[in-house]
Protein backbone atom coordinates (compact mmCIF):
# COMPACT_ATOMS: atom_id res chain seq x y z
CA UNK A 1 0.00 0.00 0.00
CA UNK A 2 1.39 3.40 -0.92
CA UNK A 3 1.28 6.32 1.67
CA UNK A 4 -0.47 9.24 0.30
CA UNK A 5 2.35 12.42 0.38
CA UNK A 6 5.22 9.80 1.89
CA UNK A 7 8.79 10.06 -0.62
CA UNK A 8 11.23 9.43 1.84
CA UNK A 9 14.63 9.61 2.77
CA UNK A 10 16.32 7.10 1.36
CA UNK A 11 20.06 5.79 2.16
CA UNK A 12 22.95 5.69 -0.04
CA UNK A 13 22.91 2.48 -1.84
CA UNK A 14 25.79 0.97 -0.95
CA UNK A 15 24.19 1.63 2.53
CA UNK A 16 20.41 0.44 1.38
CA UNK A 17 22.08 -3.28 0.51
CA UNK A 18 23.00 -3.69 4.11
CA UNK A 19 20.01 -2.74 5.77
CA UNK A 20 17.82 -5.57 6.02
CA UNK A 21 14.04 -4.84 5.73
CA UNK A 22 12.44 -2.37 7.90
CA UNK A 23 15.66 -0.89 9.28
CA UNK A 24 17.29 2.48 9.07
CA UNK A 25 21.14 3.34 10.06
CA UNK A 26 22.23 4.80 12.81
CA UNK A 27 25.60 6.34 13.78
CA UNK A 28 25.20 6.52 17.65
CA UNK A 29 24.42 3.57 19.75
CA UNK A 30 21.06 3.25 21.11
CA UNK A 31 20.47 1.28 24.27
CA UNK A 32 17.38 -1.36 24.32
CA UNK A 33 16.91 -2.71 28.25
CA UNK A 34 13.55 -3.41 30.25
CA UNK A 35 15.39 -1.74 33.30
CA UNK A 36 18.25 -0.50 34.77
CA UNK A 37 21.51 -1.78 34.01
CA UNK A 38 23.31 -3.97 36.99
CA UNK A 39 26.18 -2.76 38.87
CA UNK A 40 28.44 -5.95 38.63
CA UNK A 41 31.71 -6.50 40.48
CA UNK A 42 34.46 -7.99 38.48
CA UNK A 43 35.91 -9.64 41.61
CA UNK A 44 32.67 -11.27 41.90
CA UNK A 45 31.29 -12.11 38.23
CA UNK A 46 31.18 -15.69 37.00
CA UNK A 47 30.21 -17.25 33.95
CA UNK A 48 29.12 -19.91 34.02
CA UNK A 49 27.91 -23.43 31.58
CA UNK A 50 25.28 -25.64 32.62
CA UNK A 51 22.83 -28.33 31.46
CA UNK A 52 19.75 -27.42 33.20
CA UNK A 53 20.73 -26.82 36.48
CA UNK A 54 23.74 -29.03 36.43
CA UNK A 55 27.07 -26.93 36.29
CA UNK A 56 29.36 -27.99 33.59
CA UNK A 57 32.33 -25.29 33.57
CA UNK A 58 32.40 -21.94 35.17
CA UNK A 59 34.77 -19.00 34.85
CA UNK A 60 36.63 -16.17 37.30
CA UNK A 61 36.64 -12.47 35.24
CA UNK A 62 40.55 -13.62 35.37
CA UNK A 63 39.98 -17.30 33.65
CA UNK A 64 37.79 -16.06 31.43
CA UNK A 65 40.15 -13.15 30.30
CA UNK A 66 42.70 -15.38 29.27
CA UNK A 67 40.70 -18.00 27.31
CA UNK A 68 41.41 -17.87 23.27
CA UNK A 69 40.15 -14.07 22.23
CA UNK A 70 38.79 -13.28 18.67
CA UNK A 71 37.96 -10.06 16.75
CA UNK A 72 34.86 -9.24 14.81
CA UNK A 73 33.63 -6.50 12.88
CA UNK A 74 30.54 -6.11 11.37
CA UNK A 75 26.74 -4.45 11.73
CA UNK A 76 24.04 -5.08 14.01
CA UNK A 77 20.51 -5.04 13.33
CA UNK A 78 18.10 -4.01 16.67
CA UNK A 79 14.21 -5.02 16.23
CA UNK A 80 13.72 -1.33 17.52
CA UNK A 81 14.89 -0.88 13.67
CA UNK A 82 18.03 0.87 14.40
CA UNK A 83 20.83 -0.89 12.43
CA UNK A 84 24.29 0.40 12.81
CA UNK A 85 27.57 -0.84 10.57
CA UNK A 86 31.43 -1.81 11.35
CA UNK A 87 31.11 -2.34 14.77
CA UNK A 88 34.20 -3.73 16.21
CA UNK A 89 34.43 -6.39 19.06
CA UNK A 90 36.56 -8.68 20.80
CA UNK A 91 35.89 -11.77 22.93
CA UNK A 92 35.50 -15.37 23.42
CA UNK A 93 33.40 -17.79 20.61
CA UNK A 94 31.26 -20.15 21.78
CA UNK A 95 33.00 -22.51 20.07
CA UNK A 96 36.56 -21.68 22.16
CA UNK A 97 34.29 -21.77 24.90
CA UNK A 98 33.17 -25.44 24.77
CA UNK A 99 36.50 -26.58 23.50
CA UNK A 100 38.30 -24.89 27.31
CA UNK A 101 35.11 -26.53 28.94
CA UNK A 102 36.47 -30.11 27.39
CA UNK A 103 33.08 -30.97 25.98
CA UNK A 104 30.55 -30.62 23.18
CA UNK A 105 27.66 -29.31 23.60
CA UNK A 106 24.92 -31.11 25.14
CA UNK A 107 21.85 -30.41 23.67
CA UNK A 108 20.63 -28.47 20.47
CA UNK A 109 19.57 -25.28 22.43
CA UNK A 110 20.33 -23.06 25.16
CA UNK A 111 19.13 -19.99 27.30
CA UNK A 112 21.45 -16.99 27.81
CA UNK A 113 21.09 -15.74 31.15
CA UNK A 114 21.91 -12.11 32.26
CA UNK A 115 22.33 -10.69 35.54
CA UNK A 116 19.52 -9.01 35.19
CA UNK A 117 17.32 -12.13 35.06
CA UNK A 118 17.19 -11.30 31.51
CA UNK A 119 16.67 -14.40 29.60
CA UNK A 120 16.84 -14.94 25.22
CA UNK A 121 16.76 -18.71 23.35
CA UNK A 122 19.31 -19.32 21.03
CA UNK A 123 20.03 -22.85 19.06
CA UNK A 124 22.96 -24.15 19.30
CA UNK A 125 23.45 -24.26 15.90
CA UNK A 126 23.18 -19.90 15.77
CA UNK A 127 26.26 -19.88 18.13
CA UNK A 128 28.80 -22.43 16.83
CA UNK A 129 31.55 -22.23 13.90
CA UNK A 130 32.25 -18.95 14.69
CA UNK A 131 29.02 -17.25 14.76
CA UNK A 132 28.93 -15.81 18.48
CA UNK A 133 30.82 -14.69 20.94
CA UNK A 134 30.69 -13.61 24.63
CA UNK A 135 32.24 -10.14 23.65
CA UNK A 136 34.30 -8.40 26.39
CA UNK A 137 35.63 -5.18 24.62
CA UNK A 138 33.64 -3.05 22.20
CA UNK A 139 35.80 -0.64 20.27
CA UNK A 140 38.71 -1.90 21.29
CA UNK A 141 37.85 -0.78 24.98
CA UNK A 142 35.84 -2.47 27.68
CA UNK A 143 32.04 -3.00 27.17
CA UNK A 144 30.80 -0.12 28.79
CA UNK A 145 27.75 -0.97 31.22
CA UNK A 146 25.36 0.79 29.30
CA UNK A 147 26.06 -1.77 26.07
CA UNK A 148 26.56 -4.93 28.57
CA UNK A 149 29.65 -5.00 30.32
CA UNK A 150 31.72 -5.84 31.14
CA UNK A 151 30.19 -9.07 29.19
CA UNK A 152 27.65 -9.72 26.72
CA UNK A 153 26.60 -12.45 23.86
CA UNK A 154 27.49 -11.01 20.43
CA UNK A 155 25.09 -13.41 17.51
CA UNK A 156 25.19 -10.61 15.51
CA UNK A 157 23.31 -12.57 12.65
CA UNK A 158 20.38 -12.06 14.52
CA UNK A 159 18.26 -9.61 16.50
CA UNK A 160 20.28 -8.01 19.00
CA UNK A 161 18.11 -8.95 21.61
CA UNK A 162 19.46 -12.30 21.10
CA UNK A 163 22.80 -10.79 22.39
CA UNK A 164 21.90 -10.59 26.20
CA UNK A 165 23.53 -8.03 28.07
CA UNK A 166 25.60 -8.72 31.65
CA UNK A 167 25.65 -12.58 30.61
CA UNK A 168 26.22 -14.77 33.16
CA UNK A 169 26.04 -17.62 31.69
CA UNK A 170 24.50 -20.34 29.13
CA UNK A 171 22.09 -23.14 29.84
CA UNK A 172 21.82 -25.50 27.29
CA UNK A 173 17.87 -27.08 27.28
CA UNK A 174 16.71 -29.88 25.71
CA UNK A 175 13.98 -28.02 23.99
CA UNK A 176 13.75 -24.64 22.49
CA UNK A 177 12.58 -22.83 25.43
CA UNK A 178 11.49 -19.10 25.17
CA UNK A 179 12.87 -16.60 26.86
CA UNK A 180 12.13 -12.82 28.19
CA UNK A 181 10.80 -11.37 25.04
CA UNK A 182 9.99 -14.61 22.87
CA UNK A 183 7.57 -15.46 25.48
CA UNK A 184 6.40 -11.98 24.97
CA UNK A 185 5.50 -12.10 21.25
CA UNK A 186 8.63 -11.98 20.07
CA UNK A 187 10.25 -14.20 17.36
CA UNK A 188 12.14 -17.91 18.46
CA UNK A 189 14.23 -17.37 15.74
CA UNK A 190 14.80 -13.20 14.95
CA UNK A 191 16.55 -13.69 11.77
CA UNK A 192 16.75 -9.66 10.67
CA UNK A 193 17.02 -10.73 6.49
CA UNK A 194 13.91 -12.67 6.79
CA UNK A 195 12.14 -10.06 9.29
CA UNK A 196 11.48 -12.07 12.04
CA UNK A 197 10.15 -9.52 14.48
CA UNK A 198 7.77 -11.44 16.28
CA UNK A 199 5.65 -14.85 16.66
CA UNK A 200 4.22 -15.52 12.72
CA UNK A 201 6.37 -13.31 10.75
CA UNK B 1 -0.12 -15.39 17.83
CA UNK B 2 1.15 -13.59 14.53
CA UNK B 3 0.89 -9.48 14.31
CA UNK B 4 -0.48 -8.62 10.92
CA UNK B 5 0.03 -5.36 9.38
CA UNK B 6 -3.55 -3.33 8.60
CA UNK B 7 -4.77 -0.37 7.71
CA UNK B 8 -5.56 2.22 9.79
CA UNK B 9 -7.46 5.41 8.98
CA UNK B 10 -6.40 8.89 10.42
CA UNK B 11 -10.14 10.06 12.09
CA UNK B 12 -8.44 12.80 13.91
CA UNK B 13 -4.92 15.14 13.89
CA UNK B 14 -5.06 18.45 15.61
CA UNK B 15 -1.83 19.72 17.66
CA UNK B 16 -0.68 18.79 21.06
CA UNK B 17 2.23 20.84 21.87
CA UNK B 18 4.04 23.21 19.20
CA UNK B 19 6.13 20.47 18.56
CA UNK B 20 4.20 17.28 19.09
CA UNK B 21 0.94 16.33 16.89
CA UNK B 22 -2.35 14.03 18.30
CA UNK B 23 -3.03 11.58 15.30
CA UNK B 24 -6.22 9.57 16.22
CA UNK B 25 -6.51 5.91 14.55
CA UNK B 26 -9.28 3.89 13.75
CA UNK B 27 -7.86 -0.14 14.58
CA UNK B 28 -10.63 -1.64 15.54
CA UNK B 29 -8.74 -4.11 17.37
CA UNK B 30 -10.62 -7.41 19.56
CA UNK B 31 -8.68 -7.38 22.00
CA UNK B 32 -7.70 -4.20 24.05
CA UNK B 33 -4.15 -3.07 24.22
CA UNK B 34 -2.18 -3.01 27.20
CA UNK B 35 -1.17 0.52 28.85
CA UNK B 36 2.56 1.41 27.74
CA UNK B 37 1.84 -0.37 24.38
CA UNK B 38 2.94 0.82 21.32
CA UNK B 39 2.63 -0.02 17.39
CA UNK B 40 4.95 0.03 14.26
CA UNK B 41 3.79 2.06 11.62
CA UNK B 42 5.37 1.21 8.08
CA UNK B 43 5.53 3.85 5.52
CA UNK B 44 5.60 3.09 1.45
CA UNK B 45 6.79 5.46 -1.06
CA UNK B 46 5.71 5.36 -4.54
CA UNK B 47 8.60 3.30 -5.37
CA UNK B 48 8.11 1.05 -2.79
CA UNK B 49 10.72 2.28 -0.46
CA UNK B 50 9.31 2.13 3.28
CA UNK B 51 10.51 3.37 6.51
CA UNK B 52 8.80 1.31 9.77
CA UNK B 53 9.13 3.43 13.53
CA UNK B 54 7.56 2.74 16.56
CA UNK B 55 5.24 4.60 18.63
CA UNK B 56 3.78 4.24 21.97
CA UNK B 57 -0.45 4.73 22.51
CA UNK B 58 -1.08 7.71 24.31
CA UNK B 59 -5.18 6.70 24.59
CA UNK B 60 -6.59 4.72 27.71
CA UNK B 61 -7.31 0.81 26.61
CA UNK B 62 -10.60 1.57 27.48
CA UNK B 63 -11.11 3.80 24.53
CA UNK B 64 -12.21 1.29 22.32
CA UNK B 65 -12.13 1.43 18.15
CA UNK B 66 -9.07 3.94 18.21
CA UNK B 67 -5.52 4.98 19.36
CA UNK B 68 -4.32 8.01 19.88
CA UNK B 69 -0.53 8.70 18.64
CA UNK B 70 1.45 11.93 19.99
CA UNK B 71 4.34 11.81 17.85
CA UNK B 72 7.37 14.76 18.32
CA UNK B 73 8.88 16.24 15.06
CA UNK B 74 12.24 15.58 14.94
CA UNK B 75 14.61 17.97 12.72
CA UNK B 76 15.22 16.01 9.38
CA UNK B 77 13.09 13.27 10.88
CA UNK B 78 11.92 10.96 8.59
CA UNK B 79 8.72 9.63 9.79
CA UNK B 80 7.74 12.65 12.52
CA UNK B 81 8.07 15.12 9.69
CA UNK B 82 5.72 12.93 8.34
CA UNK B 83 3.07 12.76 10.53
CA UNK B 84 3.96 16.28 11.15
CA UNK B 85 3.12 17.72 7.75
CA UNK B 86 1.68 15.25 5.53
CA UNK B 87 -0.32 12.90 6.94
CA UNK B 88 -4.50 14.15 7.01
CA UNK B 89 -7.58 13.03 8.03
CA UNK B 90 -8.87 10.29 5.94
CA UNK B 91 -5.69 9.16 5.08
CA UNK B 92 -4.61 5.13 5.48
CA UNK B 93 -1.88 4.50 7.43
CA UNK B 94 -0.42 0.79 7.64
CA UNK B 95 0.42 -0.25 11.19
CA UNK B 96 0.53 -3.53 13.28
CA UNK B 97 0.55 -4.11 17.19
CA UNK B 98 -0.23 -3.76 19.70
CA UNK B 99 3.59 -4.98 20.75
CA UNK B 100 5.63 -4.90 24.06
CA UNK B 101 4.87 -7.17 27.34
CA UNK B 102 7.47 -5.62 29.46
CA UNK B 103 6.52 -1.89 29.95
CA UNK B 104 2.84 -2.01 30.38
CA UNK B 105 1.41 -1.72 33.63
CA UNK B 106 -2.31 -3.07 34.11
CA UNK B 107 -4.70 -2.05 36.92
CA UNK B 108 -4.43 -5.27 38.62
CA UNK B 109 -1.11 -4.44 39.02
CA UNK B 110 -2.18 -2.18 41.67
CA UNK B 111 0.47 0.20 43.63
CA UNK B 112 1.84 2.91 44.05
CA UNK B 113 2.83 3.54 40.86
CA UNK B 114 5.45 5.66 40.02
CA UNK B 115 5.99 7.14 36.74
CA UNK B 116 9.10 9.58 35.18
CA UNK B 117 9.02 10.90 31.70
CA UNK B 118 11.39 13.05 30.21
CA UNK B 119 9.64 14.60 26.14
CA UNK B 120 8.07 12.45 24.30
CA UNK B 121 8.69 9.71 26.88
CA UNK B 122 5.57 10.45 28.47
CA UNK B 123 3.16 9.48 25.69
CA UNK B 124 2.46 5.71 27.70
CA UNK B 125 2.55 7.01 30.72
CA UNK B 126 -0.55 9.25 30.19
CA UNK B 127 -2.30 5.88 28.49
CA UNK B 128 -1.58 4.43 32.29
CA UNK B 129 -2.20 7.10 33.89
CA UNK B 130 -5.64 7.03 32.27
CA UNK B 131 -6.04 3.50 32.31
CA UNK B 132 -5.70 4.03 36.30
CA UNK B 133 -8.13 6.81 36.23
CA UNK B 134 -10.89 4.52 34.80
CA UNK B 135 -10.03 1.21 36.22
CA UNK B 136 -8.10 1.91 39.36
CA UNK B 137 -8.12 5.72 40.54
CA UNK B 138 -7.21 4.31 44.18
CA UNK B 139 -3.88 3.36 43.38
CA UNK B 140 -1.13 6.01 44.40
CA UNK B 141 -0.07 7.50 41.25
CA UNK B 142 2.98 9.68 41.36
CA UNK B 143 4.02 11.33 37.72
CA UNK B 144 7.71 13.27 37.61
CA UNK B 145 7.94 15.03 34.25
CA UNK B 146 10.87 17.01 32.13
CA UNK B 147 10.03 19.26 29.72
CA UNK B 148 12.23 22.01 28.32
CA UNK B 149 9.46 24.69 28.91
CA UNK B 150 5.67 24.63 30.37
CA UNK B 151 4.72 24.87 26.45
CA UNK B 152 5.92 21.54 25.83
CA UNK B 153 4.19 20.21 28.45
CA UNK B 154 2.19 17.40 26.83
CA UNK B 155 -1.57 16.93 28.00
CA UNK B 156 -0.77 19.94 30.07
CA UNK B 157 -4.23 20.83 31.07
CA UNK B 158 -5.37 17.10 31.79
CA UNK B 159 -2.21 16.36 33.72
CA UNK B 160 -3.31 19.56 36.31
CA UNK B 161 -6.45 19.04 35.92
CA UNK B 162 -6.42 15.35 36.97
CA UNK B 163 -3.66 16.81 40.02
CA UNK B 164 -6.01 18.58 41.18
CA UNK B 165 -9.31 16.70 41.17
CA UNK B 166 -7.28 12.89 41.36
CA UNK B 167 -7.07 12.01 45.78
CA UNK B 168 -4.10 10.08 44.74
CA UNK B 169 -3.07 11.18 41.65
CA UNK B 170 0.36 13.82 42.23
CA UNK B 171 2.20 15.66 39.04
CA UNK B 172 5.62 17.08 39.59
CA UNK B 173 7.18 19.13 36.67
CA UNK B 174 10.75 18.80 36.06
CA UNK B 175 11.08 22.25 33.64
CA UNK B 176 14.71 22.32 32.68
CA UNK B 177 14.41 25.48 30.76
CA UNK B 178 12.38 27.87 32.60
CA UNK B 179 13.90 30.27 34.86
CA UNK B 180 14.00 28.42 38.47
CA UNK B 181 13.38 25.56 36.86
CA UNK B 182 15.46 21.86 37.30
CA UNK B 183 16.69 18.33 36.26
CA UNK B 184 15.41 15.59 38.20
CA UNK B 185 18.53 14.47 40.51
CA UNK B 186 18.57 12.73 43.79
CA UNK B 187 16.69 15.15 45.14
CA UNK B 188 13.82 15.75 43.23
CA UNK B 189 13.54 11.74 43.59
CA UNK B 190 13.37 11.85 46.64
CA UNK B 191 10.91 14.44 47.54
CA UNK B 192 8.80 12.10 44.68
CA UNK B 193 9.04 9.00 46.86
CA UNK B 194 8.57 10.33 49.98
CA UNK B 195 5.02 12.02 48.64
CA UNK B 196 4.35 8.34 46.58
CA UNK B 197 5.56 5.78 48.90
CA UNK B 198 7.90 3.07 48.34
CA UNK B 199 6.65 1.80 44.09
CA UNK B 200 6.09 -1.30 43.65
CA UNK B 201 6.30 -0.59 40.31
CA UNK B 202 8.52 2.46 38.55
CA UNK B 203 8.17 3.28 34.49
CA UNK B 204 10.69 5.72 32.76
CA UNK B 205 10.40 6.36 29.47
CA UNK B 206 12.39 9.12 26.90
CA UNK B 207 15.57 9.51 25.27
CA UNK B 208 18.82 6.93 26.37
CA UNK B 209 20.57 9.29 28.58
CA UNK B 210 17.56 10.69 30.20
CA UNK B 211 16.39 6.80 30.73
CA UNK B 212 19.71 5.25 31.92
CA UNK B 213 20.17 8.70 34.65
CA UNK B 214 17.00 8.35 35.86
CA UNK B 215 17.20 4.53 36.29
CA UNK B 216 20.31 5.14 38.05
CA UNK B 217 18.96 7.42 40.63
CA UNK B 218 15.96 4.99 41.25
CA UNK B 219 18.52 2.35 42.00
CA UNK B 220 20.59 4.64 44.38
CA UNK B 221 17.15 5.90 46.10
CA UNK B 222 17.30 2.48 46.82
CA UNK B 223 14.68 0.89 44.63
CA UNK B 224 14.78 -2.63 43.78
CA UNK B 225 15.90 -3.21 39.89
CA UNK B 226 12.93 -5.43 39.12
CA UNK B 227 10.23 -3.29 39.75
CA UNK B 228 11.79 -0.60 37.36
CA UNK B 229 10.69 -0.72 33.85
CA UNK B 230 12.60 0.84 30.95
CA UNK B 231 11.59 2.23 27.44
CA UNK B 232 14.00 4.11 25.41
CA UNK B 233 12.66 6.20 21.81
CA UNK B 234 16.57 7.10 20.75
CA UNK B 235 18.52 10.19 20.61
C1 LIG C 1 9.05 1.66 21.65
C2 LIG C 1 9.16 3.05 21.08
C3 LIG C 1 8.12 3.95 21.27
C4 LIG C 1 8.18 5.25 20.74
N1 LIG C 1 7.15 6.11 20.97
C5 LIG C 1 7.21 7.37 20.48
C6 LIG C 1 6.13 8.30 20.73
O1 LIG C 1 5.15 7.97 21.40
N2 LIG C 1 6.25 9.57 20.23
C7 LIG C 1 7.35 9.95 19.50
O2 LIG C 1 7.38 11.12 19.05
N3 LIG C 1 8.38 9.10 19.25
C8 LIG C 1 8.33 7.81 19.73
N4 LIG C 1 9.37 6.94 19.46
C9 LIG C 1 10.46 7.38 18.58
C10 LIG C 1 10.08 7.09 17.11
O3 LIG C 1 10.00 5.69 16.90
C11 LIG C 1 11.11 7.62 16.10
O4 LIG C 1 12.39 7.20 16.48
C12 LIG C 1 11.10 9.13 15.98
O5 LIG C 1 9.80 9.57 15.59
C13 LIG C 1 12.14 9.59 14.98
O6 LIG C 1 11.88 9.04 13.70
P1 LIG C 1 12.15 9.93 12.41
O7 LIG C 1 11.99 9.04 11.22
O8 LIG C 1 11.31 11.17 12.45
O9 LIG C 1 13.64 10.40 12.59
P2 LIG C 1 14.93 9.89 11.78
O10 LIG C 1 14.81 10.37 10.37
O11 LIG C 1 15.11 8.45 12.03
O12 LIG C 1 16.06 10.70 12.54
C14 LIG C 1 16.20 12.14 12.42
C15 LIG C 1 17.23 12.65 13.40
O13 LIG C 1 16.76 12.54 14.74
C16 LIG C 1 17.58 11.66 15.53
N5 LIG C 1 16.66 10.86 16.35
C17 LIG C 1 16.00 9.73 15.98
N6 LIG C 1 15.16 9.32 16.95
C18 LIG C 1 15.28 10.22 17.95
C19 LIG C 1 14.64 10.36 19.20
N7 LIG C 1 13.70 9.50 19.63
N8 LIG C 1 15.01 11.42 19.99
C20 LIG C 1 15.93 12.32 19.56
N9 LIG C 1 16.55 12.24 18.37
C21 LIG C 1 16.23 11.21 17.57
C22 LIG C 1 18.35 10.86 14.54
O14 LIG C 1 19.60 10.45 15.07
C23 LIG C 1 18.52 11.85 13.38
O15 LIG C 1 19.58 12.73 13.61
C24 LIG C 1 9.32 5.66 20.01
C25 LIG C 1 10.38 4.74 19.82
C26 LIG C 1 10.31 3.46 20.35
C27 LIG C 1 11.47 2.52 20.15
Amino acid sequence: MVTRGFTGRRPARPDAERLPPGQYLTEDFPVLQLGPTPKIDLARWRFTLREGSKPLKSWSWAEFEALPRTRWKGDIHCVTKWSKFDTAWEGVTIDDLLAAAGIAAPTAYLLAEGYDDYTTNVPVADLTGAKAMVATRYAGEPIPPDHGGPARLLVPHLYFWKSAKWVKGLRFTQKDEAGFWELRGYHMVGDPWREQRFTGD
Amino acid sequence: MALTWQEARITAAAPETARVRRLTLAVGWSRPFRAGQHVDVRLTAPDGYQAQRSYSIASSPMQAETIDLLIERLDDGEVSGFFSDVAEPGDAIELRGPIGGAFVWDSGAGGPLLLVGGGSGVVPLLSMLRHRAEAAPGVPALLLYSARTRGEVIARDELMRRDAEEPEFRLRLALTRETGGRRIDADTIGEALAALGTPAHAFVCGANPFVSAIADLLVEAGLPPRTIRTERFGG
